[in-house]
């Protein structure tokens, strides 16, 4: 079996303190993987390392998404392969909009890719958008309104759901997206990664029992200090 | 090089050079005495120490007049490369480039220009350049001119006084509205581009009107001194906005002084873009003379590598029930510096009076700089005061959030600039707002990722 993600004996360091003490992950196409453990014991760590994030440096190992390594790319590159993480405190940018961060997402990557993708006109990436945010019970104002700022902890976290369903990665990597939502809400989220899942991978990071119960994970990872605790 | 040109002034500054302006362009003996008052001033009045280092102009080195209808043309082969460039990428039509350059004193084809004059001129508007103003309407001139702005303000407002030439004169008539904002002439009209230009808007009672000066292109200018000077008077429920989006070329320094008058029920509102230049000192200013007035100064400025912006508002509460909102967002990099200077003073009698002033700094990199000095002076108790400052850095955090989405640094820092300037975009008309963000992505360029 291929494996869409695969990582191997991963250390990392932040400011020169050790992480991720020796991961081994992998994970099948189509496949849904929970990880769950106590505050601080190197999930989100994990998230940040496995999009790039300049501040967690790897000492060791490899990540290697579709067979290939991409420990040396950059974030926009790694979520150009189709790789997207679910902030569990999303970042609110002054005066920018969910549809010019769209936006400038489209337009970063069709640099590359210019020949065979072309930028779709503000029309269409917005009628895309208010397509999206339906399906997670957010209105059309959410487009035009300051991404995640004057939202509620639960509209934020509508709003990583929504962009996830809008960029429809290959792996979705899911940090406590449950934490903020109400009852309903966390199960129309579940519902929807049950029915992404026939497209998208994903890496649900949660201490939400109820999500599990929702979701049906394939397998679920411990991960106490830095180290994963397989059973 | 030819330069061909029937007067220009000796270099140095000198009463006799001062009585020759004003006898090479005809006009009355009262402007040349106050001229001449003016020059006795500017020789009094020290320079001032307290904002950007201008030790280096060289008073007596520059030339102080150039008669303005035979302004010397500039080679096109020797305007910078850089300067070319930035035209070229700002997507400006090459006749008005090379206007823009200095190289052609004129711009023609401004049908549209004769249109809309033809609809002023049904209203009795009158615009056109202040030279012209002294001599077609010396009354309202006479009456106005350095009302605002004396000559005493400062030294480089009566340097202005003392030898100005060009800008724009606008008069509206009680009651009349123009909707479309004055600026498709002046925008690229070499009188208006003049190194010591005196610009003179009176609105007279309910009428509302708006103008706005210059382009995003750089203005290419060998002067390496621009002091320009802009008075503003609305009469009772006038309505003003003055929008200024200039970008001087990174030799020159900028020091003009703006400053407005509102009476009772008028409002007024700069709109003010600092780009470019070695240096500027710039603090639109409005006095709020009459009950109800209101004022609104929002600016932005960006300053990088060798460029230092200090710029700010200015606002006297003089009269009860006014109000006053400042809104300054600067952004610099590359080692550049920026300084905020806020001062707002309310009367005493001033009752009932609102002030809100707002600053905000972006820093893009750690070698870069940004102070705000903000002082509110309150004589009457009954006064509602909001302030807040606040100096951000490009945040990593919030680079990788974006990147996480797949946009690459470089795009997520331009994002992340545009996104903080958008309440300053908002206030521009359509296609300068798409001006400003296409100067400000030029800028940004190389500067992040």
């Amino acid at each position: 079996m291929s494996f869409l993600l695969a990582i191997k004996n991963l250390r990392v360091e932040v400011d020169g303190r050790r992480i991720l003490k020796g991961i081994d992950f992998k994970i099948g196409r189509g496949q849904i993987h929970a990880i769950m453990g106590p505050n601080g014991s190197g999930k989100s760590s994990l998230a940040f390392s496995i999009l790039g994030h300049p501040d967690y440096k790897i000492k060791k190992g490899g990540i290697f998404f579709e067979g290939k390594r991409i420990n040396g790319l950059k974030t926009h590159e790694r979520a150009g392969l189709g790789i997207f993480l679910g902030f569990q405190s999303p970042l609110s940018v002054e005066g920018v909009s969910l549809l010019s961060l769209v936006k400038a997402a489209e337009e970063s990557q069709n640099q590359k890719y210019a020949a065979k993708n072309k930028n779709r006109d503000v029309f269409a990436l917005r009628d895309d958008l208010i397509k999206n945010l339906a399906g997670i019970g957010l209105n059309e104002e959410f487009v035009m309104r300051l991404v995640n700022q004057n939202s509620s902890g639960g509209e934020k976290k509508k709003l990583e759901l929504a962009q996830l369903r809008f960029f429809r990665p290959k792996l979705a990597i899911l940090d406590e997206i449950d934490a903020g939502l109400d009852a309903e809400s966390l199960k129309m989220a579940g519902e929807i990664i049950n029915r992404l899942r026939k497209k998208t991978t994903v890496i649900l990071i949660t201490h939400s029992e109820r999500m599990l119960n929702i979701v049906k994970p394939d397998k679920v990872h411990i991960m106490i200090d830095g180290r994963f605790n397989h059973v | 090089m030819s330069e061909k040109y029937i007067y220009s002034s000796p270099r140095g500054l000198s009463e006799k050079i001062v009585k020759e302006i004003s006898f090479l362009k005809n006009e009355p003996v009262w402007m040349r005495d106050l001229r001449l008052e003016a020059l006795k001033i500017f020789f009094q009045k020290k320079i001032p120490t307290w904002g950007v280092d201008l030790s280096e102009i060289d008073f007596k080195s520059l030339r102080y007049f150039i008669r303005p209808s035979e302004k010397p043309a500039l080679d096109w082969k020797n305007v910078p490369e850089t300067i070319k460039k930035t035209f070229d990428r700002l997507g400006i039509p090459e006749a008005e480039q090379k206007f823009l350059g200095g190289v052609s004193a004129q711009y023609e084809s401004e049908a549209v220009y004769h249109n809309l004059k033809k609809e002023w001129k049904k209203t009795g508007v009158i615009f056109c350049d202040t030279d012209s103003a002294l001599k077609k309407y010396p009354e309202i001139f006479k009456k106005y001119f350095g009302r605002v702005v004396p000559a005493a303000d400062n030294k480089f407002a009566a340097l202005n006084s003392a030898v100005w030439s060009g800008g724009a004169f606008l008069y509206a008539p009680a009651g009349v509205k123009i909707s479309s904002p004055l600026h498709s002439y002046f925008r690229i009209n070499a009188k208006n581009m003049g190194q010591f230009e005196r610009t003179l808007i009176i609105a007279e009672e309910n009428s509302d009107i708006s103008y706005i000066e210059g382009c995003s292109a750089p203005a290419y200018s060998k002067d390496s001194l621009h002091a320009g000077v802009v008075e503003i008077i609305a009469k009772k429920g006038a309505r003003v906005r003055y929008t200024t989006l200039q970008n001087w070329s990174k030799n020159v320094y900028n020091l003009t002084t703006k400053r407005a008058l509102g009476e009772e029920g008028s409002l007024i509102e700069w709109i003010d873009a600092n780009f470019g230049s070695r240096a500027t000192m710039k603090y639109p200013s409005v006095i709020l003379y009459g009950p109800q007035a209101k004022a609104s100064i929002i600016s932005i400025a960006l300053a990088g590598g060798g460029q230092h912006q200090d710029t700010g508002a200015k606002i006297f509460h003089l009269a009860p029930e006014t109000s006053s909102r400042i809104v300054s967002k600067s952004i610099v990099k590359d080692g550049g510096r920026v300084s905020f200077r806020g001062l707002v003073k309310v009367a005493k009698g001033a009752k009932k009076s609102r002030v809100k002033v707002s600053c905000h700094s972006l820093l893009l990199d750690k070698n870069s700089r940004a102070d705000a000095y903000p002082v509110i002076d309150a004589a009457e108790s009954q006064t509602e005061i909001e302030h807040e400052a606040a100096v951000s850095k490009l945040s990593k955090e919030q680079l990788f959030y974006l990147a996480s989405r797949g946009i690459k640094e470089a795009d997520g820092a331009w994002l992340i600039v545009s996104g903080f300037v958008d309440q300053f975009t908002q206030e521009l008309p359509m296609e300068y707002g798409a001006e400003l963000n296409r100067l400000l992505r030029l800028e940004m360029e190389g500067s992040v990722g």
